[in-house]
């Protein structure tokens, strides 16, 4: 299969990146290369292999239901693009 | 509660109209942390002071899931009579949004926590079983507020991961008022269960609700429509009636309906697409690396099992066998866990059948006035089950209670307290009654003759003059008897 | 004193012990060196000055019960360090100063060592060159046209150039070996869940792990008994008890059963490289080990397995770089989608939108089945591969890689060839066992080879005792001329 201009323009966008129109022709060319490659694993048959999940043969871990962390609002702020006190605030979203 | 029929249909021009209804109910867990972080659940809290470094997935930050949360939601899965998975994934659904900080949801896709399950609803054509697909545990978004600003919007994140449980319903509804039906015994059974508040004003239960119509009689579903984070019963029902009025005017009209996301607008009472959320509705599931599969040991969910407390469907047999109500009675006093406590502590102390009637009647009447949860109750269940007493002793008449019973909502007193001081308390004493009774008739002698002469219905005019008299507290059973005795001789 | 920069951890421990120098001399003697090698562009940022309070303060109060006593040591900037910038390499992290330390570079701290500086690396860690960072190249100080291999370029570079005594990195597909192997260094990546992921960068959260990159075997038994241990905040840590690597370090490796497997004999490999790999077998059978060949037959699809899975975990993992909390945001952005977007493209750079790309299509809609649901049935069958061997065996022996280090920008044209060189070392993360990558010679232009020993789940001990026993009998000195100062 290869992947094509458009193609990889609605993947961008899924991914929320924008694509400069000039770099579209080496990104197909490259990302096609690289599936090529990718794509070797279609030799092998693997229709009675169970997925795997996690490498890990353990079952989750879980935490105690306590309030341990929170109330650091500051600290959550600080490294925010847009100074404001109480919110993260972001453009308008246009529905 | 007279229909017995079902006959909800959506007439069009070419025939009646089926509605199918099916729900994706997502119901705050209650626990006081989050899914995966140890920040508080509380509602209300200044914003952005309930959120640890993980809620606002900061670099490096890794999710540890909290137990009580994954006990809530097996508890929750068999009181809904459902399978329990002890084998279950989580999954990153993966788009953007302001106010989900890690680009991602974690929740559950293939293998959900919770497998296959039934609620019963009883409806006035009978009781109808709605079948559960699944429900699985997912974390809850953070807040965007729009109308703050004109050209920001701003983010809270304290709603960001707390845990909420996505239960999702087979498309076995069909109207309206079975989604109300649906939603409040859902309810019902989480509330009883502790799982979740239950407080669609907080949130804590809102659903995205898919609906579709076909001709009665299709056996085929047709398109259907969701319309996404409906948070009241009022607008899902009022949301359900437009759609599928939409709906048959497009199949009418020859058109094709679009399986499609809307939105369902309150001010204006209709349902919109959202297509600019449909372009990115590719959510790329696949299990969170960050955490491993759940596996349930079988003794746990046997020891949740066990502690369970009874639910309303059993307790609703119940209440049927043991304290003789009717299955409408019981129905009503199961509906809230906070009700059903109230009346079984009435019904220890008090006439079992009696106290029905009383709770359902003045004491509902009164909670529903002033907008109270029975838990707020100005009377005291042990105040009303003496209230009860004294109307079954035949202490006072049912008249008189109710002055009591209004006495006893303003003051808080006791019923006792109340006959007492206020000499409420029924005449019981024949020979008292005897001699009232005798003066009333030496004073209305020609009414008496004319009574006596076949005037029967002079009766109650008798009745009405012991009662006059006595202030009301005349016996009345023993007050016929003498009468009848009297007026004979 | 001869200077005690090119000496290993270990024995700068044992002089600041016997007190022939202090920690602040030492750092001072690192940060001159650090100063007179910014050509090798390793750092991206310094913090001289705390690391000289720490080392004060040490020389105050030495306390040396603790493995890493008064020691400067610099990390890659993958690892979020308390107050102190953390950019992973990237643009969109520019201005970014967690507020939290990293359970890994804590556990080094609470063993006695500070920090010196954060080193560069591949942008989020993706790269086998030190070419995708934002920060610039990094030099390998073996020649000064080559690269210090990836992602851990900075740390292999400033360990060789001796501006750090020993050093962490990560491993996601061979981050921590390779680079190692083209600097003529040790590098080790643990068991999957030995160390704690928390407060680092994540790249695919699968596959990463933290390691240390040292001079030698026994310093690299220190570092890895310094940073691991149990961790509750990684729902992925392993609860064990922790292991006193260094001090259990034996030599002795007679009867050890060591496979060798013959997929790893690719084709077009050089023929230095063969050579080198028959010139370790050599030496471990003097040692008295057994070699016994083993077949991993699906080999060869780990490299294909690996660029599935590692860019899918990678564009969830990236999602959360959206210009909303922190880091680099957009000035163009007039709405909420067209700043992420703007954000992302500006803030990324190519190899990582490369990456996302290629993460966001394997999972998408229609695509999942073929791709990413394959890959993690074939991640199966290699992890099976290793567990049928493991089953005869105590350790396998490899080549690090199919060549010395190479050129900077011989290979950023072309993506797969580039990919290629982590052709032996990515089988290991997609099965979650220890490898070990150690010098044992150099080619014909006399740039380092290394071999990778690989072990069974948690069996860190015995790779490093076959590494021990094996630098011990190898010979290898890796002679860097200091020609950038």
């Amino acid at each position: 299969m290869s992947l094509d201009k458009e193609k990889i323009k609605h993947v961008a966008k899924l991914a929320r990146i924008s694509v400069d129109e000039a770099k579209v022709e080496s990104l197909t060319k490259d990302l096609n290369s690289i599936f090529k490659f990718i794509e070797q694993l279609n030799e092998l048959n693997t229709d009675k292999v169970e997925p795997l999940t996690s490498i890990l043969n353990q079952s989750l871990r879980s935490r105690k239901d306590e309030i341990s962390d929170g109330k650091i609002r500051e600290k959550i702020l600080k490294n925010s693009p847009k100074e404001n006190e109480e919110f993260f605030v972001v453009p308008k979203v246009v529905e | 509660m007279s229909k017995e029929k079902f006959d909800y249909f959506i007439k069009g021009e070419k025939g009646k109209y089926e509605v199918v209804i099916g729900l994706e109910v997502h119901a705050q867990v209650l626990s006081k942390s989050k899914l995966f972080s140890g920040s508080s659940t509380k509602f209300g809290a200044d914003p952005n002071n309930q959120v640890s470094l993980i809620d606002s997935a900061f670099p490096g930050m890794l999710p540890v899931i909290n137990e009580e949360c994954v006990k809530q939601a097996i508890r929750t899965g068999l009181g809904l009579n459902a399978k329990i998975n002890n084998y279950s994934v989580f999954d990153r659904k993966n788009y953007f949004y302001a106010d989900l900080p890690q680009g991602y949801q974690i929740s559950q896709y293939k293998n959900p926590i919770v497998g296959e399950g039934k609620v019963l609803l009883d409806m006035p054509y009978g009781s109808k079983e709605i079948g559960i697909e699944r429900l699985h545990l997912e974390q809850d978004a953070g807040k965007s507020i729009h109308d703050m600003d004109p050209s920001n919007t701003y983010v809270d994140l304290n709603r960001s991961g707390i845990a909420l449980m996505e239960i999702v319903s087979k498309p076995d509804l069909r109207s309206p008022d079975e989604v109300n039906a649906y939603i409040k015994k859902l309810r019902s059974i989480m509330r009883y269960l502790g799982t979740c508040d239950g407080n669609m004003q907080e949130g804590s239960l809102r659903a995205d609700v898919n609906v579709s119509v076909r001709k009665e009689g299709d056996t085929n579903f047709g398109t259907r429509c969701e319309i996404k984070n409906v948070n009241s019963i009022k607008f899902m029902q009022m949301a359900i009636e437009y759609e599928a009025a939409r709906q048959v005017e497009l199949i009418e009209n020859g058109e094709k309906i679009d399986q499609e996301t809307r939105l369902f607008d309150t001010k204006k009472n209709e349902t919109r697409s959202m297509r600019s959320k449909e372009d990115a509705h590719d959510y790329r599931y696949f299990p969170d690396p960050d955490l491993l599969p759940l596996k349930l040991e079988q003794k746990l969910i046997n020891d949740l099992k066990k502690s369970l407390p009874e639910l309303p469907d059993k307790k609703k047999e119940r209440f049927v066998k043991e304290y003789g109500l009717n299955a409408y009675e019981a129905n009503v006093l199961v509906s809230e866990k906070e009700i059903s406590d109230y009346y079984e502590e009435v019904a220890k102390l008090s006439d079992k059948k009696l106290a029905a009637t009383w709770m359902m009647g003045d004491l509902f009447a009164m909670l529903n006035d002033r907008g109270l949860d029975i838990s707020k109750s100005p009377i005291s269940a042990k105040h009303f089950a003496e209230l009860v007493q004294a109307i079954k002793s035949g202490e006072i008449s049912g008249r008189i209670a109710k002055e009591v019973f209004e006495i006893m909502v303003e003051s808080g007193d006791n019923p006792k307290k109340i006959i007492e001081s206020k000499g409420m308390k029924q005449q019981s004493d024949p020979k008292e009654l005897e001699k009232m009774i005798n003066e009333i008739l030496s004073k209305n002698k020609d009414k008496v003759d004319q009574y006596k002469a076949g005037k029967e219905k002079l009766f109650g005019f008798f009745v009405g003059q012991v009662m006059k008299l006595s202030g009301g507290k005349a016996n009345p059973q023993l007050t016929n008897e003498i009468l009848k005795k009297l007026l004979k001789g | 004193m001869a200077d005690i920069t090119n000496q290993s951890l270990n024995d700068i421990i044992e002089n600041l012990k016997k007190k022939k120098v202090s920690s602040t001399d030492l750092t001072k003697a690192y940060i001159k060196n650090i100063e007179s090698a910014k050509k090798l562009n390793a750092f991206v940022t310094t913090t001289f000055d705390q690391a000289l309070d720490k080392a004060k303060q040490f020389d105050k109060k030495p306390n040396f019960d603790q493995l890493l006593p008064g020691i400067p040591l610099a990390v890659k900037d993958l690892f979020c360090t308390e107050n102190i910038k953390t950019t992973a390499g990237s643009n969109i992290l520019n201005n970014f100063i967690p507020s939290y330390e990293s359970t890994v570079t804590k556990n080094l701290w609470d063993n006695g060592s500070f920090l010196l500086g954060k080193l560069n690396c591949d942008e989020f860690a993706m790269g086998s060159s030190n070419e995708t960072s934002h920060y610039g190249n990094v030099i390998n100080p073996v020649g000064d046209q080559l690269v210090p291999g990836g992602s851990s370029g900075g740390s292999s570079s400033a360990l060789a150039a001796d501006l750090t005594p020993a050093t962490i990195g990560t491993d996601t597909g061979g981050s921590i070996r390779q680079p190692a192997s083209f600097t003529g260094t040790v590098g080790l990546k643990p068991t999957y869940g030995l160390c704690s992921r928390w407060g680092i960068v994540a790249f695919a959260s699968s596959l990463d792990q933290a390691g240390p990159m040292t001079k030698t075997i026994k310093d690299c038994a220190i570092m890895l008994e310094s940073m691991s241990g149990f961790d509750e905040k990684d729902s992925t840590s392993i609860n064990k008890k922790k292991e006193q690597y260094s001090k259990n370090l034996k030599d002795n490796i007679k009867g050890l059963k060591i496979g060798i497997p013959k997929e790893y004999r690719v084709d077009n490999m050089p023929k230095e490289i063969d050579e080198l790999w028959e010139k370790g077998k050599k030496i471990l059978k003097d040692l008295g080990a057994q070699l016994i060949d083993i077949s991993l037959p699906h080999t060869k699809y780990a490299l294909p397995t690996y660029y599935i899975v590692a860019p899918a975990e990678a564009s969830s993992n990236l999602a959360r770089y959206d210009g909303v909390r922190y880091g680099y945001r957009s000035k163009q952005g007039k709405d909420l989608i067209e700043m992420y977007e703007k954000t992302r493209s500006e803030g990324f750079g190519d190899e990582v939108k490369r990456r996302i790309l290629i993460g966001t299509y394997v999972l998408s809609s229609g695509y999942y089945d073929a791709y990413y649901l394959k890959a993690q049935k074939v991640r199966q069958l290699i992890k099976k591969d290793f567990d049928d061997s493991f089953t005869k065996i105590d350790a396998i022996l490899t080549p690090s890689t199919p060549s010395s280090a190479f050129k900077i920008g011989e290979k950023t044209n072309d993506p797969v060839s580039m990919y290629l060189n982590d052709i032996f070392t990515v089988p290991v993360n997609l099965a979650g066992l220890p490898a070990l990558s150690l010098p044992a010679g150099v080619d014909k232009k006399g740039f380092p080879l290394g071999l990778q020993l690989i072990g069974k789940a948690l069996d860190e001990q015995k790779i490093l005792n076959i590494g021990y026993a094996f630098e011990k009998n190898c010979g290898f000195k890796n002679e860097i001329k200091k020609w950038w100062s």
